[in-house]
């Protein structure tokens, strides 16, 4: 008998029972095989990304704000990686060891870190931003659970309170607030860009996914400005307001072939490094944004109007005895009463009776044509945020005595940078162009105002005014040619003028002989005895226009002897 | 019929190697272009900040400073200057 025929084996259950084994199999295989379609075909997409999730990534790559360099290429401002540390105050246990040099490292008050990370209802907290790597580095190697850091970008600029007001600031996410920083924002800003890669286990990236967004870093910015010329004029600038006691001053300098803004300096001012300095009036960028009423500055502007007009010749004389003229209730004075004068000399020893009276034979709407053409009461465009238009009434409004009181730049306020532009007038044969805060490569056409003869008559009056027998001696240099006019102002105070404040003012360009830079200097209240322009702001227009034609290279255009200081009987002080 | 089958089966097999040996070299070029790009990137930053360096040490007003302080250098004096006319050379202009 063989083994598997004993009765022993002989089925003893009812036949139901394998069936119904068969039967659990099939459904258990159903279920497995309905389960797996479901996933393969209904639900995949939630299972294809728990999956790439396990091998690719997704990489923040951060976009580089631009850099700003001066003409020569160097940097004026560079943003550079920085830490900020942060915590979750509930993660955070400290012994108070750890607190002790947590806080010696971060050079926090142990008080104010203490309050900081009491603070467990909140999920996030800065403990100090942007602070060097370095000190980065020893707070990892702190150890301390729950305090993270994070890579941030931080603003630096070398030049410090020289350049502050032309390259502003950045807040501390990196967006412009003031200044170059904020007028080219658009440019200068990065942004930030991401991508998908796969990952190996070693976390190399082996290849990549897709680009999502792709990063860019902002634009490189080249300015106008030397910054040579620009520390010379600010370290000028700031001696002249600390001598005379000023509340604060500007300086522009101007290339006067192509418009470039060389150096624009303001006082007071600030160092854009410290987020903490750089609130209040000293963020200003006054020669911008400020205007104020000029004085005699603008009486060449009249003058040139009336040669051009062939009213008048240089050599025209005007009756100014007896050293005043009254129109209607207003009497205009001059400080030195003269019998006659000839136009030439109106400019020399700066009349305003003389420029009162030349302004007078001249219509209303030619005059504000010029003060228009030349750009008095339009914003100088530069890109600037909060430019001065300044204040050039309509002329269909002037009364006569407003007439002749513009003629010596009352009534009429303009800021220093359109002042400097307007003086690119002599400079450049009766033609101006825009100025410009970035570098220029090849000038712009310029846009004609007055004829070249008036442009050369006039600049020979400039001339003669910083001569010994003119209002600023003070303002000549060894070995050029130099002409300018001086400007003394009253200030204007709660609708009328101050009696002891004053605007001084010098705007200057040399060589005489073919212009190459406009020196616009303005001193606001000087208030150590003197005020005159002559005395005050020529001193800063010589010693900076000497510096900056040396350090452009410009060859001499007079013989090289040193200047004798004019005896202070021959210095004539002009009309306030 | 079988040799041909065979022949196709050995090509198809070199091929996937193939495949996988370039795929393995692609990404292990990729790793390295990867890690050059990081390099760049590091060294733009820190070229970024050795310009800052550079400005900061340059400062017209310390490198007169020194001048004058230390290496005890003045303008030369009026007297002392000497003007030389180069008429043929154009004019020297800014950069």
């Amino acid at each position: 008998m063989r083994f598997a025929d004993s009765p022993v084996l002989a089925p003893t259950f009812p036949p139901w029972r394998s069936r119904f084994v068969v039967g659990l199999l099939a459904i258990a295989f159903g279920t497995l095989v309905g389960r797996a379609l479901y996933l393969q075909g209904w639900n995949s997409d939630f299972l294809q990304a728990k999956g790439e999730s396990r091998y690719s990534h997704t990489l923040e790559i951060p976009g580089n704000r631009g850099r700003i360099f001066d003409r020569n290429g160097e940097a004026l401002a560079v943003s550079t990686p920085v830490k900020s540390i942060w915590a979750i105050p509930e993660d955070v246990a400290l012994s108070s060891r750890d607190l002790e040099r947590l806080a010696q490292v971060l050079e926090l008050p142990r008080e104010e870190l203490r309050r900081r990370l009491g603070d467990t209802a909140r999920d996030f907290v800065y403990l100090k931003r942007q602070v060097p790597p370095e000190t980065a580095d020893r707070v990892a190697a702190l150890r301390i659970a729950g305090v993270y850091q994070s890579k941030e970008y931080r603003r630096y600029y070398p030049a410090g309170e020289t350049m502050a007001h032309v390259l502003g600031f950045t807040d501390v996410d990196g967006a412009g607030q003031e200044g170059i920083e904020l007028a080219f924002e658009a440019g200068l800003a990065g942004r930030a860009g991401s991508r998908r890669v796969i990952k190996d286990r070693l976390g190399r990236i082996v290849e990549d996914m897709e680009g999502v967004r792709e990063a860019r870093d902002g634009a490189d910015v080249t300015l106008a400005l030397d910054s040579r010329i620009q520390n010379l004029a600010y370290v000028e600038l700031k001696r002249a307001v600390e001598a005379n006691r000023a509340k604060g001053g500007g300086i522009v300098v101007v290339d006067t072939a192509t418009g470039e803004v060389l150096a624009l300096a303001n006082l007071p001012s600030y160092n854009p490094n410290n987020s903490a300095r750089r609130v209040g009036g000293q963020v200003r960028n006054r020669a911008v944004t400020d205007a104020f009423e000029p004085g005699s500055t603008l009486k060449p502007f009249t003058v040139a109007l009336a040669l051009d007009t062939g009213r008048v010749s240089p050599y025209t004389t005007i009756q100014v005895s007896p050293g005043s003229l009254t129109i209607g209730s207003a009497t205009i004075r001059d400080a030195h009463p003269e019998k006659a004068l000839t136009v030439e000399q109106v400019i020399q020893k700066s009349s305003n009776v003389g420029a009162a009276k030349i302004a007078l034979g001249l219509a209303p709407e030619t005059m504000w044509g010029l003060f228009d053409g030349v750009g008095f009461g339009a914003a100088p465009r530069l890109g600037f945020p909060g430019e001065a238009v300044g204040k050039v009434r309509p002329y269909k409004t002037w009364r006569p005595v407003e007439q002749a009181t513009m003629s010596y730049g009352h009534g009429i306020a303009v800021s220093l940078v359109q002042l400097a532009r307007a003086y690119t007038l002599f400079a450049r044969d009766g033609d101006l162009v825009p100025l410009s805060l970035v570098r220029v490569d090849s000038p712009p056409p310029g846009k004609p105002v007055v004829s070249k003869q008036t442009a050369a008559l006039v600049r020979h009056m400039l001339e003669l005014a910083v001569l010994p027998g003119g209002t600023a001696p003070r303002a000549r240099i060894m070995g050029y040619r130099v002409a300018g006019k001086t400007g003394t102002a009253h200030k204007q105070e709660h609708g009328g003028y101050a009696a002891d404040k004053y605007h001084s003012s010098f705007v200057g360009l040399a060589p005489a002989s073919r212009p190459r830079l406009v020196i616009a200097v303005m001193i606001d209240e000087p208030s150590a005895g003197q005020y005159y322009g002559g005395a005050v702001a020529a001193p800063v227009f010589a010693q900076v226009m000497a510096g900056a034609l040396r350090i452009l290279g410009i060859a001499p255009d007079a013989p090289m002897k040193p200047i004798e200081i004019t005896p202070p009987a021959l210095e004539v002080r002009e009309s306030v | 019929m079988t040799r041909l089958a065979l022949c196709l089966l050995g090509l198809l097999a070199a091929c996937a190697l193939g495949l996988v040996t370039s795929q393995h070299h692609a990404r292990k070029l990729f790793a390295e272009l990867e890690r050059e790009q990081a390099r760049a990137k590091t060294l733009e930053v820190e070229y970024g900040q050795l310009q800052l360096e550079q400005s900061t040490w340059a400062m017209h007003a310390r490198v007169e400073r020194l001048a004058r302080e230390r290496l005890r250098m003045r303008p030369p004096e009026p007297q002392r200057m000497q003007v030389i006319e180069t008429p043929a050379r154009p004019e020297v202009a800014s950069r």
